[in-house]
């Protein structure tokens, strides 16, 4: 007689199938969303005729770019390592989407509830770095070696203000538990951890700004410097596996950020999902918004940003909430 | 897997004839011919160790179109659109000093009125070209957003030019005695309302950009050009004007109508990347200056001389005429020994001097600064 399949593995394989239609989908979202900002902000009108003319705005956009890049061919360059080559690209992907099953998206609406769940986004987030070192150095190519040292140097220094800041919410609510935390807020903006944590929001904004390769500090794929970095030799779907994890670790970013500082699913009247989707939203708008809007610093001044100013103040930071609790 | 990446093993000829220092554990790089900041087809073989250049040496030719051969092999009026092919981005200058030296050799007297619109049609032009560079630097700097808002004003400018001259970008507007056609009154009209709709985007182009905390950053105290090292190596244009020396053609010996119109010759002493960048910005607002005052004084005659030639043939002998484009000094150097072709041109381009101070310029300093550098130096291909 066939034992039962364990309830938990199948929700947790339903979950994962979710997470996957639930990254997908954002992705052709957020792929509109950053070309029509970016249009918006270059004052032009960004993607405007795709397909028939039942489909204004060119709302076919993501669609089309999708099915650019599945119809590309895969091509590995001359004295590749082949296999490290095409397994980068899946490294990068697979923790992505892994991370969303500990995330609350609302009050009833998450995959699985566990004591460990901050600790789990964070471990997941670290092997991107490993992934991007791995396409770095199999594609052998310079400019992608060049991308990747930047990427390794770039992940690793801003870990540490990350955890830092993390920890000081931590030891705030005394749980890693992100529904607790985000149970633990009120429903109203004033009784946000933003209110009591403005500092480690900027220093926590920031870090996930340069952990997700955006600009200001997208010097791992800097176009003008190193042509396209670490994915410089990727094509098709290749490309397109990078593309979806940044787009993903920015979504798992803005989630973090929402339940850490702004309350997770918690507001008024809306039902819980929809605020969340809200925030994070509102997050990614944000963060669409900068890149296009400065300049990318140089390498030297990003890790100056990091180690003289971001980790003294997260220190800093961390000691005055311990001081606070104490007393 | 070829783990050997010191050396391109099978590099081509230049690679190979690369001297690289003495460092073990260096790398070295090919950037160009295809890079996104190398604007054209500039290849620059960098060894870095690390993110450090150690040494640059760009290497050129990538896009020799012979256009000094050609000019040899065809007659004055045929050779007419060349020039401003050789920098694309102000061809008009190009094409004036053609004419200007084939006009001086000849002794040719080009009514006033003409000279008036080729000085507005020319700073116009520079205005283009300066604001192209101002975007692409940006875009080579991270900023993605300025060359749109520089093509917005630049495309104006294209529209306005277009209507008089023809073209919107390699221009060959200036003849062998005058312009070949008039200007109107709603080309003044629409000038006016161009300078006057420039001047409040420079200063929210200042607000928005400029004053940026990251570019500050990125271009102040980078790639520092002493007034030396320009005299050395013949650098001229905003180069020379952001390392404190304010010499300007237009100025120094002033060709045309120049001497009548009342504008400065911005330039700051910092030497750095941010000292050219602002010598550029304010010689756009000079430019607007000048258009002004030309069409305030625009005297009324002929566009061109009556008696023009149409296949002129100049009398035996050489000139030399200079003038001062968006990038620098530009220079003809006419041989002609009567024939309706020169027997020699030689051409001064400002971008070939400007970038041979590069690789002494980019030793020790990173990838990011070079490529700042690079942009800085405003370089055309010719």
């Amino acid at each position: 007689m066939i034992e039962a399949i364990p309830t938990q593995f199948i929700i947790i394989f339903v979950g994962l199938l979710a997470v996957m239609a639930f990254v997908g989908l954002n992705a052709i979202v957020l792929v509109y969303l950053e070309r029509k900002v970016a249009g918006f902000i270059h004052r032009r009108p960004g993607p405007y005729e795709v397909g028939p003319p039942c489909f204004p705005h060119g709302i076919l956009q993501p669609f089309a770019d999708g099915l650019k890049l599945v119809g590309k061919q895969l091509f590995t360059p001359r004295g590749a390592d082949s296999i490290l080559f095409w397994l980068a690209p899946m490294i990068s992907i697979a923790p992505a989407i892994v991370c969303f099953i500990v995330i609350p998206f609302g009050p009833h609406l998450q995959i699985v509830n566990t004591n460990v769940g901050l600790v789990l986004i964070l471990a997941f987030t670290g092997i991107n770095v490993l992934a991007l070192c791995l396409a770095g150095w199999a594609s052998q190519n310079k400019y992608g070696l060049i991308g990747a040292a930047r990427d390794i140097s770039q992940g690793v220094a801003y870990e540490i203000p990350l955890l830092l800041v993390v920890l000081s919410v931590v030891f705030m609510t005394g749980t890693f538990n992100l529904f607790d935390i985000a149970d633990g807020q009120g429903a109203w903006p004033w009784q946000w951890y933003i209110f009591y944590q403005p500092l480690a929001f900027i220093i926590f904004f920031i870090c996930a700004l340069a952990e997700t390769n955006r600009n200001p500090f997208d010097l791992p794929e800097a176009e003008s410097e190193l042509t396209a970095g670490f994915h410089t030799e990727y094509s098709g779907m290749g490309f397109a596996c990078f593309f979806l994890a940044e787009y993903a670790y920015m979504v798992v970013a803005s989630c973090i950020i929402a339940i850490l500082f702004l309350g997770g699913f918690q507001g008024p009247v809306l039902p819980g999902g929809w605020w969340f989707l809200a925030k994070v939203y509102v997050l990614l708008l944000i963060m669409i918004w900068i890149r296009w809007t400065f300049p990318r610093v140089r390498f030297d001044q990003l890790l100056n940003i990091c180690w003289k100013w971001l980790i003294p103040l997260a220190v800093l930071n961390l000691l005055i909430t311990l001081a606070v609790i104490a007393i | 897997m070829n783990l050997d990446l010191r050396l391109d093993t099978s590099g081509d000829f230049y690679a190979r004839k690369f001297q690289p220092t003495k460092r073990e554990d260096t790398l070295i790089l090919n950037m160009g011919p295809q890079h996104p900041s190398t604007h054209g087809v500039l290849r620059i073989i960098l060894e870095i160790d690390g993110e450090y250049i150690l040494r640059a040496e760009p290497v050129l030719g990538y896009i020799h179109r012979m256009h000094e051969k050609m000019a040899e092999v065809m007659s004055y009026p045929q050779y007419l659109p060349n020039p401003a092919r050789t920098d694309y981005l102000h061809g008009l200058a190009w094409n004036w000093a053609h004419v200007a030296a084939v006009e001086r050799l000849m002794g040719l007297e080009v009514p006033e009125r003409a000279e008036y619109i080729r000085v507005i049609t020319c700073e116009l032009n520079r205005i283009t070209s300066h604001l192209l560079w101002w975007g692409a630097y940006l875009l080579d700097l991270g900023a993605f957003t300025p060359i749109m808002y520089a093509f917005d004003d630049r495309e104006r400018i294209q529209d306005i030019l277009q209507r008089i001259t023809g073209s919107r970008l390699t221009y060959c507007y200036y003849r062998f005695g005058g312009v070949s056609n008039d200007i109107d009154d709603r080309f003044i009209e629409e000038t006016r309302k161009q300078c006057s709709r420039m001047k409040p985007r420079f200063k929210m182009f200042k607000d928005l950009v400029t004053d940026n905390f990251i570019l500050r950053k990125r271009v102040e105290e980078i790639g520092e050009i002493p007034a030396d090292t320009c005299r050395k190596y013949g650098a001229t244009g905003p180069v020379l004007r952001g390392s404190g020396v304010p010499y300007d053609v237009r100025r120094a010996e002033p060709y045309s109508v120049y001497d009548r119109f009342d504008f400065n010759i911005p330039s700051y002493d910092t030497c750095d990347a941010m000292g050219r960048y602002l010598v550029r910005m304010d010689e756009m607002q000079e430019s607007i200056k000048i258009i002004e005052q030309a069409l305030d004084t625009l005297p009324e005659g002929d566009y061109i001389m009556p008696k023009a030639p149409k296949k002129p043939k100049p009398p035996a002998g050489d000139v030399y005429f200079a003038l001062e484009g968006a990038r620098g000094k530009i220079g003809f150097h006419l041989v002609s020994d009567g024939d309706k072709s020169p027997y020699r041109l030689k051409l001064r381009a400002p971008g070939f001097s400007n970038l041979s101070l590069f690789s002494e310029v980019s030793e020790g300093v990173l990838i990011a600064d070079a490529v700042s550098i690079l942009g800085s130096l405003d370089l055309v291909i010719p």
